[in-house]
């Protein structure tokens, strides 16, 4: 008797909110096809040695600036560079600053946030402010401060674009924070004595997830494309490195003689950022429908 | 009204010397000695010395905050180490120009991005609305530097009808301030969208619908005016990152404003105009997000009695 009641529900399956979600996410195309997109290029770039078919840097005078052909697929730069070869390596440092940067900033701005959400007070006073400090440079000047200060360079970029993410995620986190700490099962790890520190990483941060990782791919997106502008005035990547940015300022003084040069990295650009905003998108209406 | 006017007003003062402690702060972090940059290489001990003094580089930390800020509010803003012109009118020759640029640019944005943003929300699930938002997440995306070079290729150097770059005439404003207002225009698409749908809900909009308002009054009269509450909010926020965007695009277009004049002072490391950009910068942004907000306490009276 017992055995027949227990059937059905062995049958349906067991609805995860991991399961809920990656059910909703399927359903996104336009996500899906955006996170096919980042894959590929992900791929490329960390496969770099086997998958482009030139040395990135290597010079070839008597092939320069030559338009796409069935030896180069998308044409030489100024230096008879292979311009895929360069792309392809570039997606590494551009995937690599987006990463880093993220992800030092949302970890900084996370923990900012769950200290000033959780205690409150004066602590949650100063750290808003100084929020409020970041927030009032706007974007890339912070950036270019940061890299003003540190000197020009790609390492440089990461931690200057990581500042500038920080507000953002912390405000984000501490919003969170203010409206879990109130909740019955945070109350209830609280009354049987669970510390300050157990609350916030193991009761309150798994709430405030969904958003972090909403953010974090629409971030990476801002990140690449904030890193890109950078090199390409000259306060990134220095042009010989096959960065985006870099390659654009470099096929700056071609156009009207080799399109490709400016064309093709441009397109990269765009497509990644494109990407981690569709992709951030689709993450958003799965995750939660309220955070739209 | 002027209460809320009072209180906000006091609650900037904090930010904005926060700002100026950090723009202070900025040089004193900077690898080597500001005065042994100034003096040159060919200066004695004692010439820098003087310089120091002059610069108020001497004397304990906060005595020389207090004489820095006095400086600034009286518009000393030291010397450029390049041009060895006095800050402040090397940052007055650039900023009508920057000025010009975001304020082209920004009202050709508001105007269409908010267009779009109400045409999609008008007919929501329709052609035209996801025309409009393939648009709006495309603009978000798109590098504003490689548009400006696309255009460039395009405009200047195949067909020869606008100049590639520089400043004058009305044909030098088109590209840049078209390329630096795509991003603005995007955001306010999407969002003017959101907060157009969001409103359609309201118990007001349908009680407009049932007492017979047409749908051309219900959309622009009740729900477009409600809806664009929070836009004015999006404005001051946009407008940093015009100012911001006006850094890449100026240096696309050799235009003669702030942003450039950034761009080379950081790669000359002339750092006199670099603390003074990026205080003025920032003060700008800080006063343009104080003026949304007193816009938006004059649109919403919620905010301004509570």
């Amino acid at each position: 008797m017992s055995a027949t009641l227990a059937d059905p529900v062995v049958k349906t399956a067991i609805r995860t909110p991991l399961g809920e979600f990656l059910r909703r996410f399927r359903r996104q195309k336009v996500a899906m096809v955006a996170l096919g997109v980042i894959l590929v290029i992900a791929f490329a770039a960390i496969f770099a040695p086997w998958v482009a078919p030139f040395e990135p840097a290597a010079p070839d005078y008597d092939h320069i600036l030559e338009g796409p052909s069935l030896l180069h697929y998308l044409g030489t730069d100024a230096y008879g560079r292979d311009v895929l070869s360069r792309i392809i390596w570039g997606g590494r440092v551009s995937l690599t600053v987006g990463f880093l940067s993220v992800t030092l900033g949302a970890m900084t701005g996370v923990v900012l946030g769950l200290i000033s959400g959780f205690f409150g007070g004066w602590v949650d006073g100063v750290l808003m402010r100084l929020m409020d400090v970041l927030l009032a440079f706007p974007g890339i000047v912070l950036a270019i401060g940061v890299v003003a200060l540190l000197g020009p360079g790609i390492d440089n970029v990461i931690y200057a674009i990581a500042v500038f993410s920080v507000p953002v995620f912390s405000r984000l986190v501490r919003g969170s924070t203010l409206a879990l700490k109130q909740t019955l099962y945070v109350q209830a790890a609280r009354s049987i004595g669970v510390k300050a520190p157990m609350l916030m990483l193991r009761h309150i941060l798994p709430g405030a997830m969904p958003g972090v990782i909403v953010y974090a791919s629409l971030r990476l997106g801002t990140s690449i494309l904030t890193a890109a502008s950078l090199s390409f005035i000259g306060l990134g990547a220095r042009p010989p490195s096959a960065e985006w940015g870099a390659m654009l300022a470099d096929g700056r003084s071609y156009l009207g003689v080799a399109d490709h040069v400016t064309l093709f990295p441009g397109i990269a650009i765009f497509s990644i950022v494109l990407a981690f905003n569709l992709f951030g998108d689709g993450l958003r209406d799965a995750l939660d429908q309220k955070l739209r | 009204m002027l209460a809320y006017l009072v209180r906000r007003l006091a609650g900037t003062i904090p930010v904005v010397l926060a700002v100026s402690i950090f723009v202070f702060g900025f040089v004193h972090a900077l690898p080597g000695d500001p005065a042994r940059l100034e003096a040159g290489p060919e200066a004695s001990v004692a010439d820098i010395e003087a310089i120091r003094v002059d610069m108020g580089l001497d004397g304990p930390i906060w005595s020389q905050y207090l004489r820095w800020v006095d400086n600034v509010v009286h518009g000393k803003l030291g010397r450029s180490i390049k041009t060895r012109a006095p800050v402040a009118q090397v940052i007055g020759e650039r900023f009508m120009p920057t000025l010009w640029l975001t304020l082209v640019a920004m009202a050709w944005a508001m105007i269409v991005g908010v267009g779009i943003g109400v045409l999609s929300g008008i007919r929501r699930g329709s052609w035209q609305d996801k025309a409009g938002m393939v648009l709006a997440i495309s603009g978000v995306s798109f590098p504003g530097f490689w548009m400006g070079l696309l255009l460039i290729d395009l405009f200047s150097v195949r067909l020869g009808w606008l100049p590639t770059g520089g400043y004058g005439t009305w044909q030098h404003f088109v590209m840049p301030a078209f390329t630096l207002g795509i991003g603005v225009a995007a955001v306010m698409a999407r969002f003017t969208r959101s907060a157009f749908v969001e409103v359609s809900g309201e118990d007001y909009v349908r009680t407009a619908r049932m007492k017979g308002a047409s749908e051309r009054v219900v959309a622009w009269k009740h729900t477009l005016r409600n809806a664009m509450i929070p836009v004015i909010t999006l404005t001051g926020l946009q407008f940093g990152f015009l100012l911001g965007g006006a850094i890449v695009i100026e240096t696309v277009f050799s235009w003669p404003g702030l942003g450039r004049l950034l761009v080379d002072s950081v790669s000359f490391r002339d750092y006199p105009v670099i603390q003074a950009e990026i205080m003025l910068f920032s003060i700008e942004f800080v006063l343009i997000n104080l003026l949304v907000d007193l816009l938006y306490a004059v649109a919403n009276p919620e905010i301004r009695l509570k």
